[in-house]
């Protein structure tokens, strides 16, 4: 059993090398990869465009429940007003973040490992090598790139259908008051809450896509596993550890940042 | 078998210092060696077909010597000087010079015909965009795909696929191709066709050619150096000539597989029982 655990920690050790690896060198081929712009617009299109209604949905129902449960929770010790504190901090500090990321691994994240997979199957990763084309560069900068850029703007399109939806329970469905609500929520928000939710939404972002991308570019080196299954190991396997890695660095940054 | 009309492609002389070879190539995965030994010398202007059985290691042979893959042991030379893959700027040279054919023609889904062709210029090369799109459109053209510019590989034909495939491989004008396999499930109407579209664009550029194949017959009219892998290691290395006036018994095996086969059948069908097969590798 100890000589498994070694194993096994021995394992993990070298994966998160193996992925801190990728991840620096998909970042650093970005400088000298040509004509990335389109390539950089598309992949700014599957993970955001594309991810915009769920995220959306997802969001305003997130505030709904909460506004829903805040205020009958709330109203028992006759602090209703408080709603507002309540539904905004849940929202900027702690489940936009997670919740917009966890949606975004879900649609654009397996799709991208699921690409990459069949990409690495079919040799046109193989390919753009044989072509002197820096695969690096190539595909996994441009999505590195995209999750900068997208995971924030979710996450904050996220918390602001969030607040609508906390206000849409508590004002129009219950009967708190919309002045109170906004103002109770605009005394509550500060500056480093904006922050937290904005470091968090890009360490996600960078976290998820390399783990993506890690996964799917590497299909071919799952044991046991080949061709279609290789790729839909890969797929499940990177959505599983992306949620897990989100989870684990969000508990860590609230930790040094409380 | 007669002789094969070999006349095709004139050979071009040999110059001192050949295009590319190998020394003591050995390549394993986990314990089982795939490539023992491989020694071979591909001069300049020539065309060089390995064949051999099923799962013999030709395509990793391939991958090897387009820096693909890693050997475990020995060393690829090209045009004299060995290639590392711990060589970023050597190896970059050698792929500007050099074009691999893919089995499965490895065109990339997302991108159309045109974007195809030109993706190695536009990503490796510091041409102007007037020259781009000429150079892409030449080649196209050249291979008859000009009407189909605009449709993703998936909308083509396993024909057209497989000459966008060829099209993207010439387009920067390459010293050396490598074609793995590249008749691979194609009926012998079309098989014939991608040879003699092979044979036209050696005439016409005059690279060096390198073609992992199964098809014997067409292999010796369309190559003029023939290897035969076997069990890791080059067994036969020489013209299509001497590969027909071979008595070695591997090498007839290898020779004389039609015949073989319609021996067999025709004991079958007279209710006797077959010659016992080679292993089937």
């Amino acid at each position: 059993m100890l000589s498994s655990l070694g194993h096994t920690t021995v394992r993990i050790v070298a994966e998160t090398g193996d992925l801190a690896r990728f991840t620096a060198r998909g970042f650093a081929s970005a400088v000298g990869s040509r004509r990335l712009g389109p390539r950089l617009v598309r992949a700014v299109y599957e993970q955001g465009v594309r991810c915009l209604p769920v995220i959306l949905i997802v969001g305003l129902f997130t505030g709904l429940v909460l506004g829903l449960q805040g205020y009958h929770t709330l109203a028992g010790f006759g602090s209703a007003s408080l709603l507002g504190p309540l539904v905004a901090n849940s929202l900027i500090r702690e489940l936009a973040p997670v919740l917009a990321a966890l949606m975004l691994v879900g649609q654009a994240g397996s799709a991208l490992t699921a690409e990459l997979g069949i990409q690495r199957n079919s040799e046109q990763i193989d390919a753009l090598e044989t072509m002197g084309i820096d695969p690096y560069g190539f595909l996994v900068a441009p999505r590195l790139l995209a999750a900068l850029l997208v995971y924030p703007i979710m996450t904050t399109l996220f918390a602001l259908v969030g607040l609508m939806g906390g206000w849409l329970s508590a004002s129009v469905l219950l009967p708190l008051q919309g002045s109170v609500y906004w103002s109770s929520v605009e005394r509550a928000v500060a500056l480093p809450d904006i922050g937290q939710c904005l470091l968090k939404a890009f360490v996600f972002g960078a976290l998820t896509i390399a783990l993506c991308c890690h996964n799917g570019f590497h299909a071919h080196r799952r044991s046991g596993a080949t061709g279609a299954r290789a790729v839909s190991a890969s797929t499940t396997r990177a959505v599983v550890f992306s949620s897990i890695a989100v989870l684990a660095a969000d508990y860590l940054i609230t930790s040094l940042l409380v | 078998m007669s002789d094969p009309d070999t006349s095709a492609l004139a050979p071009a002389p040999v110059a001192a210092v050949p295009l590319l070879a190998t020394r003591s190539l050995r390549k394993q995965f986990g314990e089982r060696v795939v490539l023992a030994d491989v020694t071979l010398c591909v001069p300049r202007g020539r065309a060089l077909a390995i064949v051999g059985k099923s799962g013999t290691g030709k395509s990793v042979l391939l991958k090897c010597l387009a820096g693909v893959l890693r050997p475990d042991a020995g060393e690829v030379c090209f045009d004299g000087a060995p290639l590392s893959r711990d060589d970023p700027a050597a190896l970059a040279a050698f792929r500007a010079r050099c074009s691999y054919l893919f089995q499965g023609n490895a065109l990339l889904d997302s991108l159309t015909a045109w974007e195809n062709v030109a993706l190695p210029l536009e990503q490796t090369t510091l041409l102007p965009k007037p020259e781009i799109r000429a150079r892409v459109r030449e080649a196209l053209a050249r291979l008859e795909l000009e009407n189909d510019a605009k449709r993703y590989p998936a909308q083509l034909s396993g024909g057209m696929q497989k000459r966008l495939a060829l099209a993207r491989a010439l387009v920067t004008r390459p010293e050396l191709v490598l074609f793995d396999e590249t008749t691979a499930g194609l009926d012998p109407l079309r098989r014939n066709a991608v040879f003699t579209l092979i044979a036209h664009a050696r005439r016409e550029f005059g690279f060096t050619a390198v073609i992992v194949t199964h098809d014997l017959p067409e292999a010796l009219v369309a190559c003029d150096q023939l290897a035969l892998l076997d069990r890791g290691r080059i067994h036969f290395s020489g013209t299509p000539a001497d590969f027909i006036a071979a008595a070695d018994p591997v090498v007839s095996a290898f020779r004389d597989s039609t015949t073989a086969l319609a021996r067999s059948v025709a004991a079958i069908r007279a209710g006797a029982a077959p010659e016992p097969e080679e292993d089937l590798g």
